[in-house]
């Protein structure tokens, strides 16, 4: 007996040669979309206000030192324990945590008993304001997904217009290989399926914050 | 699962008097609509994407067996596994096999049309092994024994009133006199009550909306977020996906995402999109040991090179739902199977057969709505009319309907005495009605005057005025 394998692509290639299909050529993907197509300030601007409609939250640092300041305000302004989980990431594991003297700070990846994590980001879309968050060691999946509370800190130099940028700058990180895990995220977990009304906070996180760190202003 | 288009009528009957049903397809009518047309007026590339989208998906199609080749080398190449099946049987086969392997006990699932296609939870459950679905509409409806009313908003056939309802009957060790009146409070009990089955999971099985050919990468779209800790908590991800889902690379996915949750829900894009490369690598905290992709024919490749291949362009976005006056009016359950809806219409008789799907394409007034804003340009009453060609040719059609059809062509090929027959009888309607001008009742018609009136004709014939005016 023939593989399901073979079944399937025999049938596949029997039933367009019988209906006469010809092979198309790579008619291409598409219009980039104007809206993206900005100098690097415009492009700070629309991800801010993108990833502010997808209700997420923004704070802009200016210098790398001020992270910690901002992320103790930040969880002080939302009555949120000042206990955070941060990714195994030497540019955030080696930020001055001991200015933030209150704030419990761990790293490592998470089993689902820590309130808060804060982690990096490989780069962000501001044409829709969304995060591209790439798996490995320094950048566990699921301190994007457990906690209840995301602290993502974008460095403003990685920020693509649209997904032509984001795709053509994992291809100058990764070559022809992907990361196990790309993770696209646009505002907080959230969902319509009890009568179409949005409620945030089903699975993943109920609060999404971004740090966009702009050192040029 | 076990189909009950056939019996369309009567689903509709019962449809169509149920007060809850009636009650929550509102947000269906008003909602979704709206949304969608937001998202679109804030993108003026959207129909320039359309095109693409339509061109990008015939293009793979016409290479199907070439991309799946390619996707499965690639699958492999980073460690994942591909299983092919033809059929649901084989598709249930495989998956159970690696969950008896693992010797896994619950399974956790993301959202998957495919999996309702083969039954997945049902098998799973009649082997020992737990199907556990994670996304809210889905868990609500396992809980009630129920299938999915629509491709993404599975439980858009209930209201609150009856989530609440079910949560106090089955989560019976939380305190009965709990008060669950806002919908916060029911997402807050689901989700708590669901993280511990994440944790203690031993395989995930998601659906994909996309699989990538060039890197073997799958794709997952979610706003809640299960489906992403269905696949990286359990030691197994299984990913289950029909064959049509390929695309070349991932800027192609790239060029679907830019329409698919517009057209969906009205986002610029879903909360979150994730692509999944193979297992667990070396140095990760977190992820699956194993990666395992079912690629499900069930007949869609037998629609290849075919007056139907058009609807394997689908991306399940739902839209032709959303803007279906037939759904408005009896919901996704009435069409008895999978996949409800102007896309339910032509897909049902493709994978079930028209024999047992005869009165899914006579469920359309062919307005035409579904065709205007599928995303990726579906000529869905086309293909409509295609299968009504079908069931009458094959004889599936009654012999009402095929002897008032054979009148009416009789008619309709005779100009002369056409004009004779629409002349006298618009004549005889107009002197039988009288001052009213309508009719409540008429032999023959009782089914339609039932629930409305027939106006009567206001004159002469369309061309007799035509003739005189000329």
């Amino acid at each position: 007996m023939t593989s399901a394998r073979d079944r399937i692509l025999g049938a596949i290639r029997n039933n367009l040669a019988a209906g006469g299909r010809q092979a198309e050529a790579y008619p291409g993907s598409g219009p980039e979309p104007q809206r993206a197509k900005l100098p690097p300030a415009g492009q700070r601007a629309l991800f801010l206000r993108m990833a502010s409609q997808a209700a997420a939250t923004t704070d802009v640092a200016t210098a790398r030192a001020e992270i910690p300041a901002l992320i103790a305000a930040y969880l002080k302004n939302h009555n949120l324990p000042a206990q955070i989980r941060v990714a195994p990431d030497p540019r955030l594991t080696g930020l001055d945590w001991t200015s933030q003297p209150l704030l419990e700070v761990s790293s490592g990846g998470t089993d689902g008993s820590h309130p808060v994590s804060v982690t990096g980001a490989f780069s962000a879309v501001a044409e829709t304001g969304t995060l591209a968050l790439t798996s490995g060691a320094p950048s566990p999946t699921l301190l994007n997904f457990l906690p209840e509370n995301h602290i993502v800190v974008l460095d403003a130099k990685d920020l693509s217009g649209s997904y032509e940028d984001l795709w053509a700058k994992l291809k100058a990180q990764y070559g022809a290989e992907m990361p196990r895990t790309l993770n696209l995220v646009t505002g907080p977990s959230r969902s319509g399926d009890i009568e179409q009304t949005i409620l945030m906070g089903a699975h993943g996180p109920k609060r999404l914050h971004i740090i966009l760190l702009d050192e040029q202003t | 699962m076990q189909s009950t288009s056939h019996l369309f009528k009567d689903n509709v009957a019962r449809a169509l008097v149920d007060p809850n049903l009636q009650q929550a397809l509102v947000h269906v009518r008003t909602k979704f609509i709206d949304k969608r047309q937001d998202a679109i007026n804030a993108l003026p590339e959207f129909e320039a994407l359309r095109d693409a989208a339509r061109d990008l998906k015939n293009h793979v199609l016409s290479r199907l067996d070439q991309y799946l080749v390619q996707f499965e080398e690639n699958v492999a190449r980073h460690g994942g596994q591909v299983h092919w099946a033809q059929t649901p049987a084989e598709a249930r086969q495989t998956i159970l096999e690696i969950c008896r392997r693992a010797n896994a006990r619950t399974v956790t699932k993301g959202k998957t049309m495919v999996g309702e296609e083969i039954g997945i939870n049902d098998h799973l459950a009649a082997n020992g092994i737990e199907p556990i679905e994670t996304d809210l509409g889905e868990y609500i409806i396992q809980l009630r024994g129920e299938t999915p009313s629509h491709v993404i908003a599975p439980a858009v056939h209930l209201t609150k009133a009856q989530v609440e309802e079910t949560f106090r009957k089955v989560h019976t060790e939380l305190d009965p006199a709990r008060n669950l009146e806002e919908p916060e409070t029911l997402l807050n009990e689901a989700r708590h009550r669901l993280r511990g089955r994440f944790i203690v999971a031993d395989v995930g099985i998601t659906g994909a909306n996309f699989l990538i050919a060039d890197s073997g990468t799958t794709t997952i779209v979610t706003n809640e977020g299960n489906g992403d800790l269905t696949q990286t908590l359990p030691r197994i991800h299984i990913v289950l996906a029909g064959i049509e889902k390929i695309v070349p690379s991932i800027k192609d996915a790239g060029l679907l995402l830019r329409v698919l949750a517009r057209s969906a829900t009205g986002q610029e894009m879903s909360a979150y999109t994730t692509f999944s490369t193979g297992p667990r690598r070396p140095g990760d905290l977190d992820g699956p040991d194993e990666f395992h992709v079912v690629l499900l024919d069930n007949g869609r490749s037998k629609l290849l090179g075919t007056e139907f291949e058009e609807m394997l362009r689908c991306i399940r976005c739902g839209a032709c739902l959303n803007h279906c006056p037939i759904y408005h009016a009896v919901g996704g359950h009435a069409y008895g199977w999978v996949y409800a809806g102007p896309i339910g219409a032509i897909t049902t008789p493709a994978l079930i057969g028209i024999e047992n799907a005869t009165p899914l394409p006579e469920a359309s007034s062919l307005c035409g709505r579904c065709e205007s804003v599928c995303p990726v340009r579906i000529p869905i009453p086309k293909m409509l009319r295609h299968w009504r060609e079908e069931a009458f040719e094959r004889r599936l059609t009654g012999t009402c309907a095929r002897w008032a059809l054979a009148l009416w062509a009789a008619l309709a090929t005779r100009p002369a005495l056409y004009r004779l027959a629409t002349g006298v009888g618009a004549r005889v309607l107009r002197l039988l009605a009288g001052r009213r001008g309508r009719f409540a009742t008429l032999p023959f018609a009782s089914a339609w005057t039932k629930h409305r009136d027939l106006p009567a004709p206001q004159g002469r014939t369309f061309m007799a005025q035509y003739r005189s005016r000329k």
